[in-house]
Order: C-alpha cells, then sequence, then structure tokens
C-alpha cells in the first residue's frame, strides 16, 4: 500500500490543467535512454506483513530490557519516564521541522530555548546551542571552534577521551591543518598508565600554540580526571579548555564543567531520555562562554517580543549561519537532533534537581557495589585507582572476549573489552552499573565472573 | 496567553517521577566521590506529572506539522509520515538494543541495515553506501571528506570546489570545512548550468562539482551528461546533492547522470519524520573509485551464512576517510526508511516521484497567472515563484508566507533559491490530494487578490497565531538564550 491519495480520475484531472496527455511528458529533461530504468527490490508489502517482518528482525535481537547489560562506554541504559515517550510521540512535534516560521513554531522553538536553558544550568555554563547530531561530532565541531578562536592549530586530547570520537575527530580535521597530540597514544604498551591524564603528561605537550585541551570526564575508562590542575596548565598557556562528558548523569552528582573553568562543553546527551537505539539517533551537547557564543557551531535559539510585546522564541544570531555565510560559516550543520533534545528536557524537567541527584547518586551506589564485589573476586581487580562515577574497569583473569560469550551463554551481555581500542589493555573489561540495573542482577554477574574465573584454574 | 516556561512552573518539593528504593547497601558519598568533586547545586525546574504534561501537550499545539497541516516547505519533502513506521521503530529489539553488544545478539540490526545499504545502492545505481551520517548536511561532509581522500590518494592536491550560485549553503559551508576553496558557478537562463562557465572554471584544481539535482529550482538539468562529461575529462568528480530526490525515485539512477557520490535524505525522500529540525539520516552512496573511501565501519556478510545471519560489522577498510560519528549512525531513523521502501517497493517508489512531479506541476500550472515563474519551464517536485508583482504593492514573500498561515498553512520557504528575487519555493510532496492542492490554490490566489485590494491585511499578518511577528533583529543585537533560575 502506498500513502499517495490521489486516484487516475484525479490525476488525469490535473495531467489536462497541467496541459500535457501522460505523466511522462514532465520526465522528458531526464536523457531518454536513462528513464524508468529497472529497479530490483523486494515485491511490497501491506501494513500487517511489514509489521510482521520488522517484528521478526526485532526479536533477532537481544534487548536490554530483557537481558540484563552491563555496557556504557559512550551509551548508556537508564529508565525513561512514560511521560518522556508520551510527549515526543505528539506528532505536533515529530512531524514539523526546523521553525524557520516562529509565528507558527513556538512549541519547538520554547521546548528549544528550555532545553538550552536546562543545558546551561547542568553544566555550569552561559550558553548553549538547540543541539549536534551526537556527542562526537560536538567534540569535532568545539575543536575547530577552539582552533578559530585562538587562531592556533595545536590540540592536547586527553587518553580518557572516546575513542570513536578522537575518530571522529580525525576524520572532520585533515583539511584543515590541525594537530591532534595525545589522546590514544598515551597508552600504548611500556608507558605506565593509571587511567587518568596525569598533568605531568599535559605539561609536556602543552605549548603556546595549543588551541585547546580536551578532557572526558569522567573518562572512557570512568575514571575522574584532575580536571582543576588540568584547567590551570592548559590557562596558563592560552590554550581553551573543552570538556566532554558522555554520560552526563553524572552531572547530577558531579562538580559541573563550568566549575573548573571550561570554555566550551560538549558531550552525549543520549542518558537523558534517549533509548539506546542501537547507537542513534542521539544528540550532542554544547556549550560555552558567553564571549564565544558568536563563534559557536549549530543552531540557536532566543527569546523575542512581538509589535504587542507579547514573549516569544525565534532561531536566532544566524549570522554564523550556512546560509547566510555560506563557505564562511560556522559549521554546514544546518539542523539539530531538535526530537532528541525534547526527550532530554522533558526527561530533566521529569526528574527536577532532587530526582536528577538520586538517580545519580543510585547509580554510584550501584556501581560501586558491583566493583567491589568483582574485585573481591579471585583474580578480578580493578585496573584503576582512581574515583569513578558509573562505570569501571577490571582487569581479568580470562580473556574479556570469552566472558562476554559465557556471560551470554547465562543470559547476561557483559561489560566492554578495552582491548578493542587499546593494546595494553589487553584483560581489561569496562563494566558499567546505572539505576536500571537491580541488585539480582550484579549479584548473577559476580556469580558468573566467579564461576568463569574459576572454570580457567581448573 | 504565553505558555510559562518550565522554570516559572517550578515549585519547590515537587517532582514528577520515582525510582525504587536503593537495593545495595548505601555508602556515604565521600567514600565514593571526594567531598571536592561533588556538586553543591542543581538549578533544574521542580514540576509535578501533570503540569508537566500539560505544559508540553500545550506547547505542541503551537506548532504547525504536517499530521496537522499542509506543509509545502519547498526543498523539504513534507511528507507523510507512516505511522507503522513508528510502531516498528518502538520494537523492544530496536529500541533497546547496546551498539556494542555482540553482533550475534544483533543479527536483526544488522541484517535491516545491509538490506537497507543495498536498496540505496539499487536506487541511486551506485556501488555502495554508507548509513553513518546523521543529516544531510553530516553526508556532505562525509561525501566531500571522500572526495578529498580520493585525490590525495592519488597524489593530487586540487584545491576548489565549483557549487552553483543556486545551491543550498550548506554545500559551500561543507566543501570549506574540508580545506577546499568555493568558486561558484553562475546558472544560465533556463536555470540549468551554464556550460561555457563551467568550461572555462573546470581545471586540474578542480576537485569536484557539487550539483543538486533535480536543482533547487526545482528544474532537471537539460545539459547534465554534458556537465558531467566535463567534470571527469578534467579529472574532477560529480557530488550529487540528492535533498530533492524525491523527484526522481525510479525514474532515473544517480549513477547513470555520471555522479560519483550522493546523498540521501532519509527524512525526506523516505518519509522518516523531521521531528522539529532532527533526528533525520544522511546516507552517502559512491561509485566504484570511491568505495575505498567510505567511513568505517559498513556492515557486511559472510558469503557462506545461513539465510537470516552472518552480519557483521566491517572495520577492515585500510584506506577509509574514518567515522564521522559515534557508533554506526541514527539507527531508529534507517528503522522507519527501511519499513518504507519495503512497504512501497519498486513500483510504489516509482508511484511516488510521478506523483510529487504532477502535484507540484499542477500547483505551477494553478498559480503561475497569480505569481511570476521565473523560469518558463515545467518543473519536477517542487515549484519556486517569485512574488515581484506582488512587490509592487508593498507587499512581499514574507508577508505572502505569513498570511497563508491565516489561511491555515504552513509556508512555503522563501527568499531560496537565493537567484530568484522574493523566492517563493513550494513542494507539495505526493501525500497531498488534489482537493488540499485546490484549497492552497485557492488561498494564495486570494492572497494575491488581497495584495491589490487591501495590502495592509497581507503585511500584517499573521492575525491569529499565539504571538505575531517577532523582532528579529533586537532578539541578535541583545541574546537571551537561556532562562536564568530566579531564587525562590
Amino acid at each position: 500500500m502506498g500513502y499517495v491519495p490521489n486516484t487516475d480520475a484525479d490525476r488525469a484531472a490535473m495531467l489536462a490543467a497541467i496541459g500535457v496527455k501522460s505523466a511522462a511528458e514532465l520526465f522528458e529533461d531526464i536523457p531518454a535512454q536513462l528513464r524508468r530504468p529497472p529497479l530490483s527490490l523486494p515485491k511490497p508489502l501491506s501494513e500487517p506483513e511489514v509489521l510482521r517482518h520488522m517484528c521478526q528482525l526485532a526479536q533477532r535481537n537481544v534487548n536490554v530490557e530483557s537481558f540484563p547489560s552491563f555496557l556504557g562506554a559512550g551509551a548508556y541504559y537508564h529508565f525513561v519516564p512514560s511521560v518522556v515517550g508520551h510527549v515526543t510521540s505528539r506528532s505536533e512535534f515529530y512531524t514539523s521541522y526546523t521553525p524557520y516560521q516562529p509565528e507558527v513554531s513556538q512549541g519547538t522553538l520554547q521546548t528549544i530555548y528550555e532545553y538550552q536553558s536546562m543545558v546551561c544550568e547542568l553544566t555550569g555554563m552561559d550558553v548553549a546551542n538547540a543541539s549536534m547530531y551526537d556527542g562526537a561530532s560536538a567534540l569535532a565541531e568545539a575543536i575547530i571552534m577552539a582552533c578559530n578562536i585562538t587562531r592556533r592549530d595545536r590540540v592536547v586530547m586527553a587518553p580518557g577521551v572516546h575513542p570513536e570520537y578522537q575518530q571522529v575527530v580525525s576524520t572532520y580535521t585533515p583539511g584543515l591543518d590541525i594537530e591532534i597530540v595525545g589522546g590514544g597514544r598515551l597508552t600504548e604498551p611500556g608507558r605506565p598508565f593509571a587511567g587518568t591524564f596525569d598533568p605531568k603528561e599535559a605539561r609536556r605537550l602543552l605549548n603556546d600554540n595549543v588551541a585547546c585541551l580536551v578532557v572526558q570526564e569522567p573518562s572512557f575508562f570512568g575514571c575522574l580526571e584532575p580536571v582543576d590542575e588540568l584547567s590551570q596548565l592548559a590557562h596558563e598557556c592560552g590554550a581553551l579548555l573543552v570538556l566532554c562528558c558522555t554520560e552526563p548523569i553524572s552531572l547530577g552528582l558531579l562538580r559541573p564543567p563550568g566549575d573548573y573553568g571550561a570554555d566550551i562543553v560538549v558531550g552525549e546527551g543520549q542518558s537523558l531520555g534517549n533509548p539506546l537505539s542501537f547507537g542513534g539517533p542521539y544528540l550532542g551537547l554544547f556549550a560555552c562562554r558567553e564571549r564565544f557564543v558568536r563563534q559557536m557551531p549549530g543552531r540557536i535559539v532566543g527569546a523575542a517580543v512581538d509589535h504587542e510585546g507579547r514573549r516569544g522564541y525565534v532561531l536566532t544570531l544566524q549570522a554564523r549561519e550556512q546560509h547566510i555565510r555560506r563557505e564562511k560559516a560556522s559549521s554546514n550543520i544546518c539542523t539539530n537532533e531538535a526530537l532528541n533534545a525534547l526527550a532530554a528536557s522533558v526527561y530533566l524537567a521529569s526528574l527536577g534537581k532532587a530526582g536528577l541527584r538520586r538517580v545519580a547518586e543510585q547509580c554510584a551506589q550501584k556501581a560501586h557495589y558491583a566493583a567491589e564485589r568483582i574485585a573481591g573476586l579471585p583474580g578480578f581487580h580493578l585496573a584503576f585507582e582512581a574515583p569513578f562515577f558509573d562505570e569501571f574497569a577490571v582487569d581479568c583473569p580470562v580473556d574479556p572476549s570469552i566472558i562476554n560469550e559465557r556471560l551470554l551463554e547465562r543470559g547476561i551481555i557483559g561489560g566492554y573489552p578495552l582491548k578493542n581500542h587499546y593494546a595494553s589493555l589487553s584483560n581489561a573489561m569496562l563494566f558499567c552499573v546505572t539505576e536500571a540495573n537491580r541488585r539480582e542482577d550484579v549479584d548473577a554477574l559476580v556469580s558468573a565472573l566467579e564461576e568463569i574465573g574459576r572454570g580457567r584454574s581448573v | 496567553m504565553p505558555e510559562p516556561l518550565l522554570i516559572e512552573l517550578s515549585e519547590p518539593g515537587r517532582t514528577g517521577y520515582g525510582l525504587p528504593e536503593l537495593d545495595v547497601p548505601a555508602r556515604s558519598l565521600d567514600e565514593m566521590v571526594p567531598p571536592g568533586r561533588q556538586r553543591r547545586e542543581l538549578n533544574l525546574p521542580e514540576i509535578s506529572q501533570i503540569d508537566l504534561v500539560r505544559h508540553f501537550t500545550r506547547l505542541s499545539q503551537q506548532n504547525f506539522s504536517v499530521d496537522t497541516t499542509f506543509y509545502p516547505l519547498g526543498s523539504c519533502t513534507m511528507k507523510y509520515n507512516p505511522k507503522v513506521n513508528e510502531e516498528a521503530a518502538s520494537q523492544p529489539g530496536f529500541r533497546a538494543i547496546h551498539p556494542y553488544q555482540p553482533a550475534e545478539t544483533a543479527q536483526g540490526a544488522l541484517r535491516l541495515m545491509y538490506e537497507l545499504q543495498g536498496y540505496l545502492a539499487e536506487i541511486s545505481g551506485l556501488s555502495a553506501v554508507t548509513l553513518q551520517p546523521a543529516a544531510g548536511a553530516h553526508g556532505e561532509l562525509t561525501g566531500m571528506l571522500m572526495v578529498r581522500a580520493y585525490h590525495k590518494h592519488r597524489g593530487s592536491q586540487r584545491r576548489v570546489v565549483l557549487v552553483p550560485d543556486s545551491a543550498h549553503g550548506t554545500n559551500p559551508a561543507t566543501a570549506a570545512m574540508c580545506g577546499y576553496q568555493v568558486s561558484t558557478l553562475r546558472s544560465n537562463g533556463r536555470g540549468g548550468v551554464d556550460v561555457a562557465e563551467l568550461r572555462q572554471l573546470m581545471t586540474e584544481d578542480v576537485a569536484a562539482l557539487m550539483l543538486t539535482i533535480p536543482n533547487t529550482l526545482g528544474l532537471f538539468d537539460e545539459h547534465i551528461l554534458e556537465v558531467g562529461d566535463i567534470v571527469h575529462a578534467r579529472g574532477g568528480l560529480l557530488y550529487c546533492d540528492g535533498a530533492n530526490m524525491n523527484a526522481l525515485l525510479g525514474q532515473v539512477k544517480f549513477a547513470d547522470l555520471g555522479c560519483d557520490v550522493l546523498h540521501f535524505n532519509l527524512h525526506k525522500t523516505f518519509s522518516t519524520p523531521h521531528g522539529g529540525g532532527g533526528p533525520g539520516a544522511g546516507p552517502v552512496g559512491v561509485s566504484k573509485l570511491l568505495v575505498p573511501f567510505l567511513p568505517v565501519p559498513t556492515v557486511g556478510r559472510r558469503a557462506d551464512a545461513a539465510e537470516g545471519d552472518g552480519y557483521y560489522l566491517d572495520y577492515d577498510r585500510p584506506l577509509s576517510i574514518g567515522r564521522v560519528r559515534s557508533f554506526y549512525g541514527n539507527f531508529g531513523v534507517m528503522v522507519r526508511a527501511y519499513a518504507y521502501i519495503r512497504t512501497l517497493g519498486a513500483e510504489g517508489l516509482r508511484e511516488v516521484s510521478e506523483n510529487a512531479v504532477i502535484n507540484a506541476n499542477y500547483l505551477l500550472a494553478r498559480l503561475s497567472s497569480f505569481y511570476e515563474v521565473p523560469y518558463q519551464r515545467r518543473c519536477m517536485h517542487e515549484a519556486v515563484f517569485s512574488a515581484k508583482r506582488q512587490r509592487a504593492h508593498g507587499v512581499r514573500a514574507l508577508d505572502v508566507a505569513k498570511r497563508l498561515i491565516d489561511y491555515g498553512y504552513h509556508p512555503p520557504t522563501i527568499y531560496f533559491p537565493l537567484i530568484v528575487d522574493e523566492a517563493l519555493m513550494i513542494e507539495p510532496t505526493e501525500t497531498e490530494s488534489l482537493q488540499t492542492l485546490d484549497a492552497f490554490s485557492q488561498a494564495m490566489i486570494e492572497i494575491a487578490e488581497e495584495t491589490k485590494k487591501e495590502p495592509e491585511v497581507v503585511q500584517s499578518a499573521p492575525h491569529h497565531t499565539p504571538v505575531g511577528r517577532l523582532d528579529e533583529v533586537l532578539a541578535a543585537r541583545k541574546p537571551n538564550l537561556r532562562w536564568r533560575a530566579p531564587a525562590k
């Protein structure tokens, strides 16, 4: 079934009004020999057939609502209150587009203004944009922005920045003569690595050509970084501090980036009311100091008044953007992830200040409970000593991939094997425990790990 | 009355959310997080669930949307978003799967991606597709980074990208982000590429021509094959912006037009909702030359696998440009586009483009004696008019757009493309009926009449919206971009 309402009779009347005999005449600008090529696609399905097919595909996937999961590493399973989905499935929100016409888009515009406000509160920053594609592309854009502001071209990357974010940065920057130093290289085998960015190492890499120092907090390894010291070192040589956060639930409990003197803050907003959805759609958080607002990429909504003095909201500071500045724009981005940002807003407002704090505390409590129990098993110990929030790395007595296979046989999705990205951490597994993991799931994980660990020594 | 802000609805002690009791032994916070690292203050609103629901429901009612009104926003393809696709995407097996769970526990998701890559390749005639880009402009960036990698791999340092003056602003902005100088190509009197100028500008320093097909005037370039030949003869590549593909589904394959790189907009052509500005998805298809440079990972399938099995993430691509996004792209959007293609099949997709083009030409025919048409040709999926005639009465394209709101329609795109004075760009899409188009035409005709008789009614529109025209100049000069929490 298609979604075309017009009948043959309607079409005949329209073609007559247009003054052509057939629809084919309307396509005559296409070279004749290339018109209507054969198209090999599966035959069409009716609604019940397509739904059944989609459900069959979905059922081939193990989902974290049925299987306890201890995966984080940049995408987090948190409970999402029902109100979030109910609001985002109002089709006045999801079937509208970028609010170019403010008079008929106040719903979208005001929700974005509210989103920007709450991102500012959460991060402790002055201004925020309407969101970016995801955390990784937000980081790449932040780095380009920092280079434009400082007119410098060297970037110091902490080792604990999400490896995929580092890859995205490397993909975005080659045409722009930006040099990235540090990063994953600081974890290479043979170098002492304690899970955090050693300020001595940072000092070695910083110089007066550095545009920004990029730190992820908590780091990809789950660790809290020495942000105060790193911030001071960056600012001493005139570099900006870019703080990246992939788990913003942590900000319910941890000091906000603005407190550390961050100049630009980026992050992945998925944790805030958005489902895992196999990696997307997510949303990139992006906030900065007020003085940099005109260099910020992305859509921004501001308050305005109409001729009768009524308050309303508009897309603003558009002189930065591609449709006006073309090749001189601050970025090529021309949309945001509005529906995901709406989910984040509803989530944050639904929890409120006490609720977010409680969710964050439960994440920390359960993660520490799990860490203590796992570290107490023979052969398992915490890989790093630094304080953590809801993720921690564990050195295992068995290859982490094998552990995950064994866990899956027991109906558990295990952690993230760090060897996927770090040769020096071949036995380490990154576990994530949130408020959505019940104690009995953690206990089942611990018993399973104990068995698997013991199996090896037999 | 304006809807209060969340923070204005806030009352201390309220919440809309409950958590289970902590089920593990509690330890002191200081034991977990050093006191100096703990947060002292967090000013989020405190709201009951019912107040929250009413707030967002009332706000939603201040939006025009495809589900409430005809939304002929040119170049955005605001077609109907089928509900069954929403239901498909909300299955726990799609919604609640982690990107890092083992491939054998995500075979359904990987199969969907693998097959979607294949469908898009078949529709475009191109060799391979990446699903990773999150939006059209992100697809452009991905495509142009591949162009750059291709030339670099061949040891060539081309510095220029050609962009027609009719192009969307993202094209030049993207080329600049990839480190290219942008050179603007004039359009000819028929709204197409000025072939003579192209011959002049197309040197061995040009990496690519970025071309929107059909172009932003809603026209299919009559010299398209010649344009491609000129670019290729000097070693350049033809980048195609697929924003307007709704005109061409099943009518022609982009590869046959000489296209080397193409981005799709799943949120336009393939009916996924626009979400108030996102999420969309901007997959990119490439010709054989560029396959080695695709971002990692793509989805592959082992040749010996059983039915429905053997799908994996392929990271083994040594010449890849890398990643443009974390994980694999906007998977939830892919699910909807996949369901759409499976519902329509080949004939259904042809029906889409055919009806989209008929609908646009019908509007062109109905309105051409009331609004000036800059190029006297039949159009493809959208019709571009100019409000020049109305301007003589002091009414601008902006005023016509605002007056349409009073008639219950979302305005068309205005002042774009830039090469048309007072442009009104109307894209009806295939999902609108003859009756809707007639009613809309009638409104446009009445506005043209009002322009002559009582222009002030048009100039002061809209008249019945929650707010009138807002002072955007003041908003930009004195930016107010957030609330400041009042001390309560």
